[in-house]
């Protein structure tokens, strides 16, 4: 898989998120789903950023482009190639949506217009950043639905028209339109059958290498992050509570979070695994009420009576890795 | 204790009719035995019936031809009968929130069962317990609570004390955690296999995760265009799968390092268009990479249909299974069953 | 486990549902046009109860009113006037009132019972009892109302129970069809196929899960299907197929035609009525859509967070 083929650590820094907060108005106050969150992307790498469901990626992936509603604060700093997004007048965010990062959403059938077909959807992309005739265009879509592994002619179909599958490489297409250097994919296969998951996961990684896209690869499994990504980042309660390389933190975490996200993908054939289902108690936390210390230790399994009274930040916990937890700190 | 098998599925098959007239065969001839005690998980992508199998357990859809039978006795579909049999056989959905009316509270939702079957007994105690069991506790204070106020996993263990109450003998699973965090899975899953173990309850889980099936299932039977291919215990399919949909499916689970990576082109056949044959054979590796021709079966799998076999080279008293030319059939003293 | 300690189970879930009524209660409340058109609703509703102790009965007769000015305006003669025959219109248009929203509600009682039935029915069962419930729906629906109307009270003679039937059997149809769509998306729920594994008949199915996620529509429906009941009703009384011993807004309506107002200029005597009706359907409309936005399931059962 593309991991192997990455480029060395010595490639420029595509993408530098620094200390990123996002907070939404909401009738019962503020919510901060995103805490201070530091990112770190270079160029043709692909790092994963594993989490469920009220851990902020969501809202760090839309951060990113600007796309959050409207009322949602954004501190921080995004940089791409050292210019900030946040930072950035609407024309030229105009400009950079699309053509310098590009998002590829879950489940596409929110994201594509149903009663519109395929060709236009990814054309209004193309016209929107380069100023093209229509032949072009649709030279240019065909080239693209090619590019994805569909035939250029799906370009007349609509949405209900394609198979699950076959929607998320249009949403793939989408995304390539203008030629990004940065694809940020949010759940890219988390509603998809196992084997169409393979297909487009492999397809990304052909992508990836053709064109040296950089890749922040946003879902809540695990197992799929360390096949596919060659540095992993774990978040939970809007912060990264661990990070390192892809296959390092999936074998030996040193968060027990990590080490508990990472039992829920069982490896087949370890009999470690076997009737030996494990999960955490309690639930993700609500992002409107955090438990005090270290957010995580409610539901930990070695917590310590020092956990709920201590402000946990990143510490390091090996060779190119972190985590957020005092056992690491020592 | 019955000493044959809890539930047998005989020869089923369920087909859908379209608009335009053509025939959804969903389920396409299906056999199955399940034990009682035992966790069965049926494996199988969108689209190969394993939804379709089980509501027709469940006596929600109706078979075309073929039987169902629970210890014993073929379900017939008057009214009466089946409410007779729907207390011995229950379901856990996919969907917990979807699965309980937003009116009703948790303690309504639990009961419901009970009122429907009219189960003597004090409602309260029966209801209290079942949510204790399903590790709600205190009980009491979910009695009063709706379904929205509640975590996804909790609402999966309300869904499963629904179903518990009743005491029933078979619970069919289907895709029980596929909607729950994933951090939370292993809980819902622990819970189930408590169950098992504790009130010996049979388990049928609709899957398409293989992990899960490692995880907490006794026996696999993988399901492909409305037929089981390969069937056997949990060891035996995912350490020796014989079948080459099986170990397609296998081998890209990621992080499962025993296979390289066969990523199967397109995606499975709707039901309506059956491929004539050996109904994987379009998407089949041994074909497409020309081995089936030089073990000169290409004709077989391209025209002869065939149902499941003993495999041969299995231990003794094995009950390992699989629908495929390529694999050698045991000889008839080599496996029983 | 012994048994739960007072107050029960059952009992909390009823203060629930007293709790929630009042949350939608205060919910309406913030809708200004819905308490507008509430507050104009109740004044008329109290009128039209009390019109024996605001006006006595008797002076709707002619025979009563020979004293009267003919022709008078609300100036000499408070404080609506009187018509051709002396009589008050202020007691007209009180007693008017009555029959006017008594003969709308029991026309859309009448729709609404059949809707209901037919259209829950034609939900639920879908294939052949509802294709045959639905064609004869639409049969019903392309009935046309003004000829229907006109041909029963020449058959039957014109009263009010021809006109509380006609305005039923053709406004049911609507109300069929929108219920059916909302059947036929609920009996598509996980927790109907949950009950129905559980053993629930279909009694049971529309009784407990069917009906209380329509219940919200219903009532909805029904606010909004009185104003047109009313204008109906106006409609069919101003054409003469009303009750002639009786009176109501409509029939003011017919009889200031009649009698020449327009040429009187005796406004006071066709434009209370009118506006009554404008008053009365206006007021139903508002509040009908405010219970729409607080009633609608999607809205409601949206989950806390």
């Amino acid at each position: 898989m593309s991991a192997e083929t990455q480029p060395a650590t010595a490639a420029p820094t595509l993408l530098s998120v620094r200390d990123l907060h996002v907070t939404y108005p909401t009738d019962a106050g503020l919510l901060e789903a995103v805490r201070g969150v530091d990112l770190e992307l270079a160029a043709g790498e692909t790092l994963g950023l594993a989490g469920e469901s009220g851990c902020g990626k969501s809202s760090l992936a839309t951060a990113l482009l600007r796309l959050l509603p409207r009322g949602a604060k954004v501190t921080g700093e995004v940089l791409l190639e050292g210019e900030n997004v946040l930072a950035m007048k609407p024309g030229r965010l105009r400009a950079v949506r699309w053509t310098g990062m590009a998002i590829v959403f879950q489940g596409a059938l929110h994201s594509l217009n149903p009663v519109q077909r395929i060709g236009p959807q990814i054309g209004e992309a193309i016209e929107l950043h380069a100023q093209g005739k229509r032949a072009k265009t649709s030279a240019r879509v065909g080239e693209l639905l090619e590019l994805v592994g569909l035939p250029a002619r799906r370009a007349q179909d609509y949405p209900h028209q394609l198979s699950g599958g076959q929607r998320q490489r249009v949403l793939i297409a989408l995304a390539l339109a203008c030629d990004p250097k940065l694809l940020v994919a949010d759940e890219p296969t988390t509603a998809l059958d196992v084997m169409v998951q393979a297909q487009i996961l492999r397809l990304l990684a052909d992508l990836q290498e053709r064109f040296g896209l950089a890749t922040l690869f946003i879902t809540h499994d695990l197992s799929t992050l360390a096949a596919a990504c060659r540095r992993l980042a774990v978040m939970y309660a809007g912060r990264i509570v661990e990070e390192g390389p892809a296959h390092a933190v999936f074998d030996a975490p040193a968060h027990p979070y990590t080490r508990a996200l990472a039992a829920a993908f069982p490896i087949i054939g370890d009999p470690a695994f076997r009737h030996n289902p494990s999960g955490l108690p309690g639930d993700p936390p609500d992002p409107r009420a955090l438990p005090p210390g270290c957010p995580f230790h409610t539901r930990c399994p070695v917590v310590r009576e020092e956990c709920p009274h201590t402000a946990v930040e990143l510490w390091r916990a090996g060779e190119a890795r972190r985590a957020a937890c005092v056992e690491v700190r020592g | 204790m019955t000493d044959g098998p809890l539930l047998e599925l005989r020869d089923l098959h369920v087909a859908f009719p379209n608009r335009d007239g053509s025939r959804a065969r969903a389920v396409d001839g299906v056999d199955l035995a399940l034990p009682p005690g035992e966790v069965l998980a049926l494996v199988g992508e969108s689209g190969c019936g394993k939804t379709t199998l089980a509501r027709t357990i469940l006596g929600l859809e109706r078979p075309a031809s073929g039987e169902v039978r629970y210890r014993g006795e073929p379900l017939r579909y008057d009214r009466r009968s089946l409410k007779r049999y729907r207390r011995g056989v229950q379901m856990v959905f996919q969907d917990p929130a979807g699965a309980l009316n937003v009116r009703q509270t948790i303690y309504e939702a639990v009961a419901e069962g009970l009122r429907i079957q009219g189960v003597e007994g004090n409602e309260e105690e029966l209801v209290a317990g079942a949510l204790s069991r399903a590790g709600l506790r205190p009980p009491e204070r979910f009695f009063t609570r709706y379904p929205f106020e509640v975590s996804g996993g909790q609402r999966q263990r309300v869904v499963i004390a629904g179903a518990m109450v009743l005491e029933p003998g078979l619970i069919v699973a289907d895709e029980p955690v596929s909607s729950l965090d994933a951090s939370v899975r292993g809980e819902i899953l622990a819970l189930m296999q408590k169950l098992v173990q504790e009130m010996g309850v049979t388990m049928l889980v609709v899957t398409h995760d293989l992990g899960l099936a490692w995880n907490i299932a006794d026996r696999i039977a993988v399901m492909y265009l409305g037929r089981i291919v390969e069937q056997g215990t949990t060891e035996e399919l995912l350490g020796d799968p014989r079948h080459p949909y099986t170990r397609a499916l296998l081998s890209v689970v990621p992080e499962s390092h025993n296979l390289t990576p066969q990523i199967l082109a397109g995606e499975a056949p709707d039901p309506t268009r059956i491929p004539a044959g050996c109904r994987f054979h379009p998407r089949c590796p041994v074909v497409a990479s020309g081995e089936a021709e030089r073990l000169g079966i290409e004709a077989r799998c391209r025209g002869t249909d065939l149902g499941l076999a003993p495999v041969a080279g299995s231990a003794v008293g094995s009950a390992h299974r699989a629908a495929c030319h390529a694999v050698p059939v045991a000889e008839p003293d080599e496996a029983p069953v | 486990m012994s048994a739960i300690a007072a107050p029960s189970a059952k009992r909390i879930a009823w203060l629930r549902r007293r709790r929630a009524a009042a949350a939608a209660w205060s919910d309406f409340r913030r809708d200004r046009a819905g308490m507008i058109g509430l507050v104009v609703l109740v004044l008329f509703v109290a009128m039209a109860l009390a019109a024996p102790l605001i006006v006595p009965k008797g002076e709707l007769r002619a025979i009563n009113a020979l004293d009267n000015p003919v022709w008078a305006s609300p100036g000499e003669f408070a404080p609506m006037g009187t018509d051709s025959l002396g009589r008050s219109v202020w007691a007209q248009f009180v007693w008017g009132a009555r029959i006017s929203l008594l003969v709308g509600l029991a026309a859309t009682v009448m729709a609404m019972l059949i809707g209901t039935v037919v259209g829950v029915a034609a939900g639920f069962y879908g294939r052949r009892v509802g294709g045959v419930l639905m064609r004869i729906t639409e049969w019903f629906l392309v009935i046309p109302f003004l000829p229907l109307a006109i041909a029963l009270a020449a058959v039957l003679g014109p009263s009010l129970t021809n006109i509380i039937f006609v305005i039923g059997v053709t406004s049911w149809p609507s109300t069929a069809r929108l219920i059916r769509a909302q059947v036929l998306t609920l009996k598509e729920r996980l927790y109907v196929d949950r009950s129905r594994a559980l053993g629930a008949s279909d009694a049971h199915l529309m009784s407990r899960h069917i009906m209380p996620n329509i219940s919200g529509l219903i009532l909805a429906n029904t606010t909004l299907t009185v104003p047109i009941a009313i204008l109906s009703e106006t409609t069919l009384s101003f054409l003469g197929l009303g009750d002639p011993t009786s009176t109501s807004w409509g029939k003011m309506l017919e009889d200031s035609f009649q009698q020449g107002a327009l040429t009187e200029q005796a406004w006071w005597y066709y434009v209370p009525p009118g506006l009554g009706v404008l008053l009365v359907v206006l007021a139903f409309t508002l509040v009908g859509h405010a219970l729409e936005e607080i009633l609608d399931p999607r809205l409601r059962n949206a989950p806390s967070r």
